[in-house]
């Protein structure tokens, strides 16, 4: 590669993601802001001197810091599982994981409401296990496929001069692995922070966060100067977040070279393998299985009994959507097919600047959209695209870019830690031995990324169709996706209603197990790339 | 080819294509559709909407632009320059708000001679009213029938012994038939709303923060419901709604109403400051006060017609109830109070 395409090649690496993330995500969000802030009314700071804020604040904090750890302590397991062994149903398992990312908050919290023995069923202790059960899929994916790039022969030769297993995981797995926890960490980390339907349907009334605060101000009360100011408060929380993450990402980043997973994956031979999956697998199934078992039981309610009755009924169109709902799976896949490329192609050079250059900057930004108001942002859409040639309101396109906002940072959060431990030392000694710069490309990074890029591409798949924030807002209603169908039934009292609602979010969860299963599938079929 | 290239590529290619997006809008030529911006539970059949279409040549596209708290807020935002022709669905409750941020223009809609004009809460004709629904307490009819025991007919007697532990209602700072529940309290009790809710709390009411959540998780009576509550705030349109939506459908509906509970709420429409085409916006207007929509709108949104020579469906004649004297408040006094009267309850419910 001669050194004019490399430099083009970084500029469009490092150029493009930036501009994307500065039209999309800081323009809106400055212009909401700045019109909250314009308008007169009582000092910004009051909002800031209200020790109510104050509490809000701390609470958003300390749950969204407990809801981290629960959520990786309860995925390890499984991330270990997926990391070191081969068996049948791998893939299954790894696209499982993702249903409960993908549900809407709502049903989510409705099944956890019928499950909770009473007492129990309000609080923080719920929020915090509703919080695991969305997340666990971050936390598995992203260190299960960077686990399963990891050289397990350094544990092994530990364990050769005499290390005891504890001893192993402390000083050899958990270094080694620390880059892509603290990946996951912040990832979840910003999802709890952000959280807003579970914590108040959950919770109850006396817990807020941020993030519901804003949209008390915005929406109920029409304070947006308000909102403006604790939106600012929820930046900063976040910005400091990341800043703390990617400290503590750097400072542990391995120097181990990453495998292809041929020679990291052992089968399941001895009875000990076949307890440890069992476990992992099984304790992570119970957990997950339960609240989604109570979907798809409510999804077969029919007068009394149970029957397809609300299934058959999704062929048929309904007032409460304008359409079939059945159109609302065709609408979901188009959109999530084209957040996906965006997402893929931004995300995946945002990670090679990361990567090859250490941008910070950009490896920060990246993941802003997460922790940025949800509501605010939608608002700052609206009044920021108002107008030619920036006229975007009414454009189709506009909700795959907003999925898009949200899936990028996985992308890069998945491939970045991979790409940065490719060993350079490798593709010296291979250039050394005659092979191009291709052919190095090609033999020695592409097998290692191929993995991380289809974990990635099927994880965005999935975040776009569940999302849910973002395309409520700008989806027309022509165009329902899944998440939004669902959120209409359940508007709407009534027995068939409801019922259609939860075999939405069954249609729903089928849609992303096979979904995800496909596009991690393409990298086999296409030799690596879409 | 290597890495980069090809992403490198692969990022050109959609660069361009967003160029060509971006490059394919405007234009000024005269308006063929009108927006209908609306909330999330606007409905309309088919053939009505084919009607309107028909009618004025017109192609109606409909915007549900959240609930109407999220509308409102939307067209604050836009005002002047907004999403589309008409809004509609903003409340009595919200109405004061929009009028006082410019939101619509002026039009007084010849129909609104066939409507009573107890609903025409704005004499300057910015806002036009639509329909009208009410708020009130459900109750399941067969959990009290079980026990033997009368289901509360005052708001009064949600506090006594025998009713403790049995009410669940919504947060008036994050629902709107939460806010207006509230509300109810306020214009029957006056002064004394606070002490209300202050014995309301004692007596074990529970607080959600959503209908949704109230009404499918926490009530008794809603189909398949695990809920333990027999008592609810939802609408006076939620008993037809149980027995249209159940299949078979029962003879009777399953709940009941607390007729002096209720609240009612008037929605409205307008032609939006700066629409693209206002003339389609009126001609909209005008349909939506038509005996074609006012007719469709009770088994479309489970409300009522505000026109008086509108017909109801049979299954609303039968199971909805249309309180007497339903509870009120002025816009212009929610307006001015709505944000200390939310602080208020907090403070006496939740904290």
């Amino acid at each position: 590669m001669d050194s004019h395409r490399r430099s083009v090649g970084q500029a469009l690496a490092y150029g493009l993601p930036l501009a994307f993330l500065a039209l999309f995500f800081v323009f809106p969000l400055i212009a909401i802001v700045e019109r909250g802030l314009r308008g007169a009314g009582d000092s910004p700071l009051d909002v800031l001197a209200d020790p109510l804020t104050r509490e809000v604040v701390w609470f958003t904090i300390w749950q969204a810091l407990a809801s981290t750890v629960l959520t990786i302590a309860i995925a390890l397991p499984t991330a270990y599982v997926l990391g070191r062994y081969r068996f049948r149903g791998r893939s299954l398992v790894s696209a499982l994981v993702v249903v409960p990312f993908v549900l809407p908050t709502v049903v989510v919290a409705l099944a956890f409401l019928a499950i909770l023995p009473e007492g129990a069923d309000r609080g923080w202790a719920p929020i915090l296990i509703a919080h695991a059960f969305f997340n666990v899929a971050v936390v598995v994916r992203i260190v299960g496929s960077f686990w399963a790039s990891l050289d397990p022969r350094v544990g092994e030769a530990a364990a050769t001069l005499g290390a005891s297993p504890r001893a192993r995981l402390r000083e050899i797995t958990l270094p080694l692995l620390a880059p892509a926890i603290a990946s996951a960490a912040s990832i979840v980390f910003l999802f709890s922070f952000t959280s807003f339907g579970v914590v108040l349907i959950l919770g109850g009334p006396q817990y807020t966060t941020i993030e519901a605060e804003i949209y008390n101000q915005a929406v109920r009360l029409f304070d947006l100067r308000a909102a403006a100011v604790l939106s600012l408060v929820q930046l900063g929380c976040v910005i400091a977040t990341v800043w703390v993450a990617m400290r503590l990402e750097r400072r542990v980043t391995s120097a181990s070279a990453p495998r292809p997973e041929r020679d990291t994956l052992r089968a399941v031979r001895t009875p000990r393998d076949r307890m440890v999956v069992g476990v992992s697998l099984g304790g992570l199934g119970v957990f997950l299985g339960l609240p989604l078992l109570v979907l798809v039981e409510r999804s077969l309610a029919a007068g009394g009994g149970y029957g397809l009755s609300a299934y058959e009924a999704l062929a048929r169109p309904t007032s409460v959507l304008l359409v079939a709902p059945w159109e609302a799976i065709v609408n979901s896949v188009v959109y999530a097919a084209a957040a996906t490329a965006i997402a893929v192609v931004i995300g995946g050079l945002a990670a090679l600047a990361v990567a090859e250059r250490r941008s910070r900057l950009l490896d920060g930004l990246i993941l802003l959209p997460l922790g940025a108001s949800a509501v605010m942002l939608g608002l700052g859409f609206l009044i920021a695209f108002d107008r030619e040639p920036l006229d975007f309101r009414a454009k189709p396109w506009i909700v795959p870019v907003a999925q898009a906002l949200v899936a990028i940072p996985f992308v890069v959060r998945i491939m970045a830690p991979t790409l940065r431990s490719i060993d350079p030392h490798q593709r010296e000694a291979a250039a050394l031995l005659g092979a191009s710069p291709s052919r190095v490309r090609r033999e020695i990074d592409l097998p290692i990324v191929s993995r991380g890029l289809a974990v990635a591409a099927g994880f965005a798949f999935a975040i776009s169709l569940g999302e849910f924030g973002a395309t409520v807002f700008l989806a027309r209603p022509d165009n329902p996706t899944l998440p939004v169908a669902i959120f209409r039934f359940l508007a709407r009292p009534g027995e068939i209603n409801v019922a259609q609602a939860y075999a939405l979010a069954v249609v729903l969860m089928a849609v992303t197990v096979i979904s995800v299963l496909l596009v991690e599938r393409m990298r086999v079929r296409r030799g690596g790339w879409f | 080819m290597t890495l980069v290239t090809i992403s490198h590529k692969a990022s050109a290619v959609a660069f361009l294509a967003a160029l060509a997006l971006l490059a394919g809008c405007g234009g000024d030529e005269k308006p063929t559709d009108v927006v209908l911006v609306t909330h999330d539970s606007f409905a309309i059949s088919e053939d009505v909407k084919e009607a309107f279409e028909a009618e004025s040549g017109l192609t109606l596209r409909i915007l549900k632009a959240g609930d109407a708290g999220e509308i409102v807020t939307r067209a604050l935002l836009t005002a002047g320059n907004p999403e589309g022709d008409v809004l509609f669905g903003i409340d009595d409750n919200l109405l004061a708000r929009a009028l006082e941020g410019a939101v619509f223009d002026e039009y007084e809609s010849p129909e609104l001679a066939n409507v009573d004009p107890e609903v025409v809460l704005d004499p300057e004709h910015r806002a036009t009213p639509i329909d009208r629904g009410d708020v009130c307490l459900n109750y399941d009819k067969a959990w009290f029938d079980e026990r033997d025991l009368a289901p509360p007919g005052t708001l009064a007697e949600l506090t006594l012994p025998r009713y403790r532990d049995l009410v669940v209602v919504q947060s008036p700072a994050t629902s709107t038939p939460g806010l207006a529940f509230m509300l109810a309290t306020i214009a029957e009790l006056g002064d004394g709303w606070q002490d209300y809710w202050r014995r309301l709390r004692a007596n074990g009411v529970l607080v959600v923060d959503g209908w949704e959540d109230a009404y499918y998780a926490r009530f008794s009576g809603s189909a398949g419901s695990k809920g333990k509550r027999p008592i609810v705030v939802s609408y006076a349109s939620s008993p037809p709604a149980e027995v249209i939506f159940r299949d078979p459908r029962p003879s009777e509906a399953p709940t009941g109403v607390v007729e002096a509970s209720c609240f009612r709420q008037i929605e409205l429409a307008g032609v939006l400051r700066g629409a693209r085409n206002a003339d389609g916006a009126r001609k909209l207007v005008d349909f939506m006060l038509s005996k074609r929509f006012q007719e469709d709108i009770p088994l479309q949104m489970f409300v009522f017609p505000v026109r008086t020579d509108a017909a109801l469906p049979r299954e609303f004649a039968e199971f909805a109830v249309v309180p007497e004297r339903p509870l009120q408040l002025r816009p212009e006094q929610i307006e001015e109070n709505r944000e200390r009267w939310v602080d208020e309850w907090t403070a006496i419910v939740v904290r």
